[in-house]
């Protein structure tokens, strides 16, 4: 699968593939194609060259069993929402109109359950911390009870217990739900999910433990420090933290 | 406040006038609502000074050639037309979107100059347009504004659901299978047929400010779409039916009074907030 923005090439050649209930995480530097990549996925944006296929269908006809979670801090402080109304409009594909039923109220409020939220379900969208906006979005996708879940950057402007948080959730979904995570931080993501797919132009994927100097120079391009994020120096010395 | 509650029981243009912002004040309160959060003031801008292109053609045909049609409906046909062509826009051509909405506003305004310049007689209906004559709203005006009213909020009654998500978040909405380019036309569409009641009321130039300021006030008390929509029509309720009777009594003009009122609202609320409000 190719992907251009008229003359210039944003993927090139293109092709893995995912399998049931694995978690994925899709890295690479700004500007690689990240973001293009999740939105041929998702069917907002359609290959030039190739296909994709999603759940053995084409993106827009797999759509009812797709969940989407964008990054929170793209959205409207302003916008007057209850965290009910915005986990609500999981639901709202599912019917021509009309109020909704008392399924979609019961799939809201347990979706709402899962992501351990159900107590603010009046708070206004508004009035929550990032990490709670973001579990609310989650429950927004869980609602629509999708079998495939992406995510884009779950962890932007959150502190890290909510970062912390919201990967002990994924961690949990995936049990049932096979998940994709957009993300640039290598990190976070080779500690976590099973195998990346590294995006810069050209695609590689790998199983995470073989992410080394090497694969991260082949992506990024340029020499990159390698920070470990499982070891923290403490005032006794040095401890490894497990997480 | 005696000799406007002493007309209202005599003078028939009086109650039309009241009844007309009553029932202006649900549909601008709903839609002004969706035109706030959704920060598109500026297409119902670009619609509302587009009316004055159908109120001259149609007034322009009805006078010169007797045709059977009034300004109030060129207004409607050519506020539905400029939301027809800003979804497209929109959705269909790489044009800047300001661009063409600055194009709509200005060219629609000249095609109404124009026709009123070729219109024989006196030319003071121009002044009514721009700054509105609640005053002059006739039996036959007041149904066509019911008809529109019960459509919006028809609309609206059905497809709440899917309108909030689209505003709130149009991608997910999309992703979600809703037809996104449909409701945002038919958003645009209410949108227009709503700026071309308030026209009546307040004139094409003061009508943002009508879907605004109490929608925007409104939003400042609640925190739910549906509950800003009550606010804004109480608001709106208070604006006119206290603009007009304030304008009558002292012989002010009923539009301008209106919008006064509006903003002394909207301040009073910010200062309200501020005062004793968390945030």
């Amino acid at each position: 699968m190719s992907f251009s923005f008229g003359s210039l090439s944003v993927l090139e050649d293109v092709s893995f593939n995912i399998k049931e209930r694995e978690m994925i995480g899709v890295v690479g530097p700004n500007g690689g194609g990240k973001t293009t990549l999740l939105r041929l996925m998702l069917g907002l944006l359609k290959p030039d060259k190739g296909s994709i296929t999603v759940l053995g269908k084409s993106p827009e006809k797999s759509s009812h069993r797709i969940g989407y979670v964008p990054q929170q801090r793209l959205f409207d402080p302003l916008f007057p929402v209850s965290v009910l109304d915005v986990v609500m409009m999981g639901r709202v594909g599912k019917s021509w109109g009309g109020p909704f039923s008392k399924d979609d109220r019961e799939f809201a409020a347990q979706a709402l359950k899962d992501v351990d939220l159900y107590h603010k379900h009046q708070t206004a969208f508004a009035d929550l911390s990032g990490g709670q906006r973001q579990r609310t979005l989650i429950a927004r996708a869980l609602a629509s009870s999708a079998e495939l879940l992406f995510f884009d950057e779950p962890t932007a402007n959150v502190d890290s217990f909510a970062e912390q948080n919201i990967y002990n959730l994924l961690r949990k979904l995936n049990e049932k739900l096979t998940i994709i995570v957009v993300s640039h931080d290598v990190g976070f993501v080779s500690k976590y999910v099973g195998s990346v797919v590294c995006v810069n132009r050209m695609v590689h994927i790998h199983p995470t433990s073989e992410i080394d100097g090497k694969n991260i120079q082949e992506i990024y391009g340029t020499d990159l420090a390698m920070v470990r994020h499982d070891h923290r120096c403490s005032e006794k010395g040095h401890t490894w933290v497990n997480f | 406040m005696g000799q406007f509650l002493r007309d209202l029981q005599t003078y028939s243009f009086l109650q039309y006038a009241l009844i007309a912002g009553l029932l202006t004040s649900i549909s601008c309160g709903i839609i002004g609502s969706y035109v706030t959060v959704r920060r598109i003031t500026y297409i119902a801008g670009a619609i509302a000074h587009c009316t004055l292109g159908g109120m001259g053609a149609a007034r322009f045909l009805q006078k010169e050639y007797a045709f059977p049609v009034t300004p109030l409906q060129g207004a409607v046909a050519a506020a539905l037309l400029a939301a027809f062509l800003i979804a497209m826009v929109k959705h269909h051509s790489s044009q800047r979107e300001d661009t063409v909405l600055s194009a709509i506003w200005s060219i629609g305004m000249a095609v109404g100059i124009f026709f009123i310049s070729r219109t024989g007689g006196y030319n003071e209906d121009l002044m009514s347009y721009l700054f509105g004559d609640i005053l002059m709203v006739s039996q036959r005006d007041l149904l066509l504004i019911g008809i529109l009213d019960l459509i919006i909020v028809g609309v609206v009654l059905v497809f709440y659901n899917k309108l909030i998500s689209v505003c709130f978040d149009e991608e997910f909405a999309r992703i979600s299978g809703i037809r996104v380019e449909l409701f945002d036309l038919l958003l645009l569409l209410m949108i227009a047929l709503t700026v071309v009641l308030l026209v009546q009321v307040v004139g094409i130039v003061m009508v943002v400010a009508m879907l605004t300021l109490p929608a925007a006030g409104a939003g400042l008390l609640v925190t739910r779409l549906w509950h800003m929509m009550v606010t804004a029509i109480c608001l709106c309720l208070l604006c006119t039916t206290g603009g007009l009777a304030i304008s009558y009594q002292l012989d002010f003009p009923a539009g301008a009074t209106i919008i006064i009122m509006a903003g002394m609202v909207y301040f009073f609320i910010i200062a309200l907030k501020k005062k004793w409000g968390k945030a």
